[in-house]
């Protein structure tokens, strides 16, 4: 019988760790997606034979230890290889590397100030504080602070009491995280501009402000609650690919029991007398269901798949006022050899974690008033990671992935977002430009070479104006305001129509909060399905 | 201290510089700081061991056999030449003493290792028979390559067809122009190598190893990876998970086969060899130890840090400290104790190995395991499971790609 209990749109690794956890309650689950891969934004794809690219989504931190303990991704082969060493070339020849042992770092910090060498560890306890904090804040629904029921008027005191906790100081210091610019709230801290460059681009990531806008503070905070293993603060590569992760998603979905179709894109989720009753595809198919859950984003949802017709107005202007604003690209390279940093030779374990082109504060302020006025930066912020030094298995032996997270290339260019694909190219270059100064031989090693411009994020993967969080992180859209209050708790306005993906509470990275949180809430309600 | 023929090589590379001694010759304990770069290298790409240090005898002669026969519990005569059999020895009360591979490179011709020297205890079978005994550790040299990426480092450099050798096969090969004995063994339980050289040759084979790895994320490794790594896949350790018979001082540090979880090595029904009366018996009324694993309870564990506003702590390399395992909460009845214990970072598990009362060794067994937090006793909850945590395909698998 073509009838599911629930039917959740996209296989993204929120789509299918929510289908994971409805099928393990014994609901009949159907995910359907639009690509012929798995994965959406985490996914791993062989663009060129034998690489296989993180196409997207290139690292992994924030994943909750406990989805991997409840669906038991680790049996269904979810394997992080932790990253050793943030490394930041400099224009002037010189270098810094921080590693995960406190001693070396403090070392390689002092030869630029001596002060900042000491602080440093202090500012990682406080930041851990505070990400421990901001993390039992994820693993719970956001609270309705507008509501005065008693369910939500208990969540929000509990939420304020995760504050109180803190005691004074934390708390102003947090308070200060929620309002000030990544850059001034280094400047409490720091007085070497080389630490403060990389540091500060923590807060930019994913959003279109720059490292001197009030609020990015917070997004700094949203890097350092990454774990791995319980250990705060560490990034890792999924093996085999971000793809990797979702993979092992969709093995415990369907171990579960969930069906997972490829190739079929939905064309509408289907309404009727205002209530949600399955999914039409693009070939015209009719797949009935109680409930559809969408890991798309809330403009692809409502807008798209449901449509205006069936939204009161209130709801489309919410859904038309978040913000997206991609403001970042991709770069993925197969290269022939080692790419070797003028700066400090060789393959060692300085460039086997993460690669920063950031120098210094103003050199990332300079790539952002760029973009502020519709144009992509000549030299961008580049986040840099050669997967395959530490995981042979995604590129053939002495040959090397080179993935680059590029920001800014804003969405909307001057010339309109359709220019993009006019630009690409040249984006491209600039960036290539820019990875020459560092490593001159860069071009002798490029075997292959994709661009992807928000213009392609937004083509290839739905993500609207190629936001890589399904919606910026800003303090104005996170909590209950993620993605608009009244939408915060996966619920829409049509009845048995969910949202599951990033663009809900807690939000984006490859986290799987939104998809496990939209299940745990799909199955408290009081819904029949 | 010994230096092995590695020893150089490992000196220029040990960037901490921290060493242990094993069995009075230098090794390794991790050439980084932090192990966890070597642990990955061996369960995502490959880690190079230097196990010289084991101890290594050659047993020749018609009589060979027969006479391996009598000191193991396996019956090494059913052994076929180019395989390879891990067994365990006893003393005449059925007690292990130690336990090794053992290696038949031909029809009278054994190779064996052993974690202890054992020259004085295999020579007390040797009386009449055709056999020679000989102590080859000190100039036969032994590397690890182990992890997924082991065989096809292995094969850009050798000889001999890796594809087509089984799972505890041996075969004689040549790399970088030496002759060497390659055998599908290790103690990762993984997909790996051991390759066995004169000490002449050692270098050569270091050198083409490391280079051939370049290209796969190849990294030498240290003791604290493989101590996790060994933990993971169930493989006991002498002097930690248990001790050899004849160096204790009381009868209860003793422990036969049966309860070290070897009872799949002893092989009964045969000629005669040492033990095999008391294993009959064991056999016939059961062990009243078992070995088992346990699966330490993460949340409870993570509970148990919140009370004190701290994370949780993960060990960063594998614990090897006696710690009481209980059958209630409350502490009042022991049941056992855990000898060797690690975080998993591959299955995400906090993980140990631990000797129990058989009664309460049944998989799925909830029992109780003594953890300190903030200098505080507390225990958390532990499952019984079988001690083969981590047993990935690859390590058996004699078609498919390596990685």
């Amino acid at each position: 019988m073509n009838h599911y209990d629930v039917i959740i749109v996209g296989a993204g690794h929120n789509g299918l760790i929510c289908a994971a956890y409805l099928a393990r309650a014994g609901r009949r689950v159907l995910v359907l997606e639009r690509r012929h891969v798995l994965g959406g934004a985490a996914v791993s794809e062989e663009l060129y034979p034998d690489f296989t690219f993180s196409v997207a989504s290139y690292v992994v931190s924030l994943f909750r230890s406990h989805i991997i303990r409840e669906l038991d991704l680790a049996r269904h082969g979810y394997r992080v290889i932790p990253m050793d060493c943030s490394f930041q070339p400099l224009p002037n020849g010189d270098s810094l590397a921080r590693w995960a042992d406190r001693n070396r770092s403090r070392r390689e910090i002092q030869r630029f100030s001596q002060k900042d060498a000491e602080v440093y560890p202090e500012f990682s306890r406080v930041m851990t504080r505070l990400g421990q904090v901001a993390k039992s804040i994820i693993d719970q629904p956001a609270p309705d602070i507008g509501s005065l029921r008693v369910r939500d008027v208990v969540s929000s005191l509990r939420f304020a009491r995760k504050f109180y906790v803190l005691g004074p100081d934390l708390f102003h210091l947090k308070l200060k995280l929620l309002t000030l610019s990544a850059a001034d709230f280094l400047d409490l801290w720091f007085e070497s501009d080389v630490l403060k460059g990389p540091l500060s681009a923590s807060g930019i990531i994913g959003t279109f402000k720059g490292v001197r806008s009030p609020g990015t503070a917070y997004v700094l905070l949203h890097h350092y609650m990454g774990e791995i293993d319980g250990v705060f603060r560490s990034w890792g590569f999924a093996q085999g690919g971000t793809g990797g992760v979702s993979l092992a998603c969709a093995r415990a979905a369907r171990s579960f029991g969930a069906t997972i179709r490829i190739n079929a894109p939905v064309a509408r989720v289907m309404v009727r007398n205002g209530r949600t009753v399955g999914v039409c595809l693009e070939s015209g198919e009719e797949i009935l269901a109680d409930l559809v859950v969408s890991n798309l984003d809330p403009r692809r949802t409502l807008l798209g798949l449901v449509g205006k017709e069936h939204l009161d107005d209130d709801t489309v202007r919410l859904v038309k006022r978040y913000k997206y604003r991609g403001s970042s690209g991709k770069v993925n390279l197969a290269l022939d050899a080692v790419p070797e940093f003028a700066c400090r030779p060789g393959s060692g374990d300085h460039i086997r974690g993460d690669i920063a082109i950031a120098p210094n504060v103003d050199y990332l302020e300079k790539a952002y008033d760029e973009a502020k006025y519709g144009a992509f930066s000549r030299r961008p912020f580049i986040n840099a990671v050669i997967p395959s030094l530490t995981d042979p298995s995604v590129a053939p032996p002495g040959k090397h992935i080179l993935s680059c997270f590029v920001q800014y290339a804003p969405y909307h260019l001057r010339e309109g977002a359709e220019d993009w694909p006019r630009q690409r190219e040249a984006f491209g270059a600039a960036v290539i430009d820019t990875l020459e100064e560092y490593i001159p031989n860069i071009r002798d090693l490029i075997l292959f070479k994709q661009v992807l411009t928000p213009w392609d994020l937004e083509k290839q993967f739905g993500l609207s104006e190629g936001n890589i969080f399904h919606g910026e992180l800003s303090l104005e859209q996170l909590l209950f305001q993620r993605p608009a209050p009244g939408l915060a708790h996966y619920r829409t306005p049509v009845h048995n129509l969910w949202l599951c993906g990033s663009g809900t509470h807690p939000g984006g990275g490859i986290m799987g909060s939104s998809g496990e949180r939209a299940a745990k809430t799909i199955l408290g309600s009081k819904i029949r399905t | 201290m010994r230096k092995t023929p590695f020893f150089f090589r490992q000196l220029a590379l040990c960037e901490s510089m921290h060493w242990k001694s094993w069995a009075g010759a230098y090794a390794v304990a991790s050439y980084l700081i932090h192990c966890d770069a070597e642990y990955h290298a061996i369960r995502h790409a490959a880690g190079l061991l230097d196990v010289s240090p084991l101890f290594k005898y050659r047993m020749r002669g018609p009589d060979a056999a027969s006479c391996l026969a009598r000191i193991m519990v396996r019956d090494i005569q059913r052994l076929p030449v180019g395989r390879v059999a891990y067994s365990c020895w006893c003393d005449d009360h059925g007690k292990v003493i130690d336990d090794g591979t053992v290696m038949r490179r031909s029809e009278d011709d054994f190779f064996i290792t052993s974690a202890d020297p054992c020259f004085s205890w295999f020579s007390r079978f040797i009386s009449n028979q055709r056999v020679m005994l000989e102590d080859v550790t000190e100039h036969t040299a032994a590397l690890a390559i182990q992890g997924p990426c082991s065989r096809a480092v292995l094969q850009e450099i050798c000889d001999a067809d890796l594809l087509g050798l089984r799972f505890f096969s041996t075969t004689e090969a040549s790399i970088a122009g030496s002759p060497v004995w390659i055998s599908r063994t290790g103690y990762t339980g993984d997909l790996g190598y051991e390759i066995w050289m004169d000490n002449i040759h050692a270098l050569a084979v270091w050198d083409a190893i490391m280079d051939a790895g370049k290209a796969y994320a190849l990294r030498p490794a240290g003791l604290d990876a493989l101590d996790m790594c060994r933990i993971e896949s169930g493989l006991i350790l002498k002097d930690v998970d248990y001790y050899n018979a004849l160096h204790v001082l009381v009868d209860h540090r003793k422990s036969s086969p049966f309860e070290l979880s070897l009872g799949w090595t002893v092989e009964l029904d045969r000629e005669p060899f040492c033990g095999q009366a008391p294993l009959r018996r064991e056999q016939a009324h059961g062990a009243p130890w078992s070995l088992v694993g346990l699966d330490i309870d993460w949340e409870e564990t993570e509970r148990l840090y919140a009370r004190y506003g701290l994370p949780p702590e993960v060990p960063t390399r594998a614990w090897r400290t006696s710690v009481p395992l209980y059958r209630d909460r409350d502490r009042q009845y022991q049941i056992g104790y855990a000898t060797s214990g690690t975080w998993s970072p591959t299955l995400k598990k906090n993980i140990a190995l631990a000797t129990i009362r058989t009664g309460y060794a049944r998989p799925d067994t909830q029992t109780y395991l003594e953890m300190t937090v903030e200098h505080t006793r507390h225990t958390v909850a532990a499952t019984i499971c079988a001690p083969r945590f981590f047993n990935p395909e690859r390590k058996t698998a004699t078609r498919g790609r390596a990685a």
